[in-house]
């Protein structure tokens, strides 16, 4: 039989996709060992145990000075400059998409400006957003908005355009006006595209939001990374850094559950 | 005056002709079937009938008003494919119906109930009210175009336009579909044109069966000219081979 044709059982699968995970694991824990043998004092890899010792400090005990913890503050913050950012491109890119892909007046205008826009590096704009828009909130906030939204217009703009002619004519001889097509019938149709959209863009969004806070902030999880780096900090680092990465997977998990239980319909197509 | 009135009509893509001199008069309450080998502009004209598109010469003129420029509820349509909203459930698709020509999109609450009983009236009637709940997609292909045209009825169009509704049915859903039709015909009066690439059908449906075909052939150049009505049969006596061509045929007639 062909490899292409042979399907893994179910108990293999889950085995295979295991896999991996195991053995970067194993990777780490002999090399973290083989070091630690010969230099105990050793910060680079930390052991696993050390790991789990300092995560579980970071996130019960408070700081010296305000007794703040650290942890749950720097995650409170980075998420809020997450959501807002990532929340924001979604609404424009949801209200610019039905405008580039429903009306021919706004795709003629505004069609090749976004493209011009999607090629703009982001992070160049950087410097340029800390001096407009100062070191506080909004320039982090831009950066992510900038960085996704125009991802977000095209995306929206080509999935509207490809919902069937026929429907947006059916649309029209039931006596539907244009804002009544993008409201009942473009609209609820791309949403699950939104979403869909925006899953992909929270890799990209976590990039933009680490590199703001890691050059100009005082809270956050990119903030603590790049500060602790100064003392070697890995245990500190590689915590934040499986936080952020469980932090990414469940944005992913809850935007597709959203999208099952808000759009059954679409289930089929996606 | 006939309800509608074709006069010299053509329409281009970039200057490649589709349809020529058209010249048609349909009474109010006549079922016109209209056939053609593929790709001879039928679509085209049921295009131009719904004023999804406009004539590059000539005009269509639908009760002595100002040839329209746009779809509107006057004319409904059934297309073979993607004519029923996939994100609305069954019940919502006829309800959107009435709700589409308010300025939101949406009937307040008082009227939405009313909206939902006389939707589950015309599902009783269709044969779908068991699915009022599901989505078209759970639908099979007859189910599907029966809640179209149910739809399409729903806003009360005077010109009901059928583009290969049925091409897309297996023989035996294809049946039921023509009784269904012939019934909903019976009970309003509309008048229906159905683009069909089966003779037997147009003819079975139709009062009358118009033919697209090109006049004129140039052998080194097989797009250098458009279609046009060639033939005007009278289908109401039983259709094959019982057709008679109208007396007063539509095919060349000078202007
Ligand atoms: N929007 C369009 N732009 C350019 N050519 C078109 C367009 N729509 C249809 N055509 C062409 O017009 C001809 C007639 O098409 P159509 O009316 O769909 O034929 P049919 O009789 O099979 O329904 C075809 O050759 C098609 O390629
Ligand atoms: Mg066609």
């Amino acid at each position: 039989m062909r490899w292409i044709n042979r399907k893994p059982a179910r108990p293999l699968a889950v085995l295979l996709a295991a896999l991996p995970f195991v053995a970067l694991l194993l990777a780490y824990m002999v090399a973290s060992d083989l070091r630690l043998a010969a230099n105990p004092a050793d910060k680079l890899l930390p052991a696993p145990s050390t790991i789990m010792e300092t995560a579980q400090r970071l996130m019960t005990e408070g700081d010296r000075r305000t007794g703040r913890i650290l942890f749950w503050h720097d995650t409170a913050k980075s998420l809020e400059r997450l959501a807002l950012g990532v929340g924001l491109a979604g609404l424009a890119g949801i209200t610019f998409g039905l405008l580039i892909g429903l009306l021919p007046h706004a795709r003629a205008m505004l069609g090749g400006f976004v493209a011009a826009l999607s090629l703009v590096p982001p992070l160049a704009l950087l410097p340029i957003l800390f001096i407009v828009f100062g070191l506080g909130e909004a320039s982090k906030i831009m950066l992510i908005f900038i960085g996704i939204t125009p991802f977000l217009i095209r995306d929206m703009a080509s999935r509207t355009a490809e919902i069937p002619r026929e429907q947006l004519v059916k649309a029209q001889t039931l006596g539907a006006s244009s804002l009544v097509v993008a409201l009942r019938v473009a609209l609820p149709q791309i949403m699950p595209r939104l979403i869909q959209a925006l899953r992909l863009s929270l890799g990209p969004a976590w990039l933009f939001l680490i590199a703001a806070e890691a050059i100009a902030s005082d809270l956050g999880l990119g903030y603590r990374i790049f500060l602790v780096r100064r003392y070697l900090a890995m245990d500190v680092i590689l915590t934040y850094v499986i936080w952020i990465t469980v932090l990414a997977y469940l944005m992913d998990w809850a935007l597709r559950a959203l999208s099952r239980r808000a759009y059954p319909w679409a289930e089929t197509n996606l | 005056m006939s309800l509608v009135q074709v006069r010299n009509l053509f329409k281009t893509y970039e200057g490649r002709p589709i349809l020529e001199r058209v010249n048609l008069d349909v009474e109010e309450g006549e079922f016109i079937s209209i056939v053609g080998a593929s790709g001879c502009g039928k679509s085209t004209f049921l295009r131009l009938l719904l004023a999804e598109e406009l004539p590059s010469r000539g005009e269509i003129i639908v009760d002595d008003a100002p040839p329209a420029v746009e779809p509107s509820p006057q004319r409904g349509v059934v297309f073979q494919r993607y004519s029923v909203f996939p994100h609305m459930s069954v019940r919502d698709n006829l309800v959107a119906a009435e709700a589409f020509a308010t300025p939101f999109g949406r009937l307040p609450r008082a009227k939405r109930a009313a909206a939902r009983e006389r939707a589950m009236a015309t599902l009783e009637r269709i044969g779908l009210a068991h699915m009022a709940d599901a989505f078209p997609a759970a639908l099979s292909g007859g189910m599907q175009q029966r809640l179209a045209i149910g739809q399409a009825l729903t806003a009360k169009p005077r010109i009901l336009l059928l583009d290969e509704p049925f091409g897309a049915l297996d023989p035996g859903t294809r049946i039921s579909m023509h009784e269904f039709l012939s019934e909903l015909r019976a009970e309003t009066p509309m008048t229906v044109f159905m683009v069909s690439h089966d003779l037997e059908e147009a003819f079975k449906l139709g009062d009358r069966v118009i033919v697209f075909d090109k006049t004129r052939w140039d052998p080194t150049d097989p797009t250098a000219f458009g279609a046009t009505i060639t033939y005007d049969f009278d289908a109401r006596d039983g259709g094959i081979p019982f057709q008679r061509i109208k007396e007063e045929t539509h095919v060349l007639r000078p202007h």
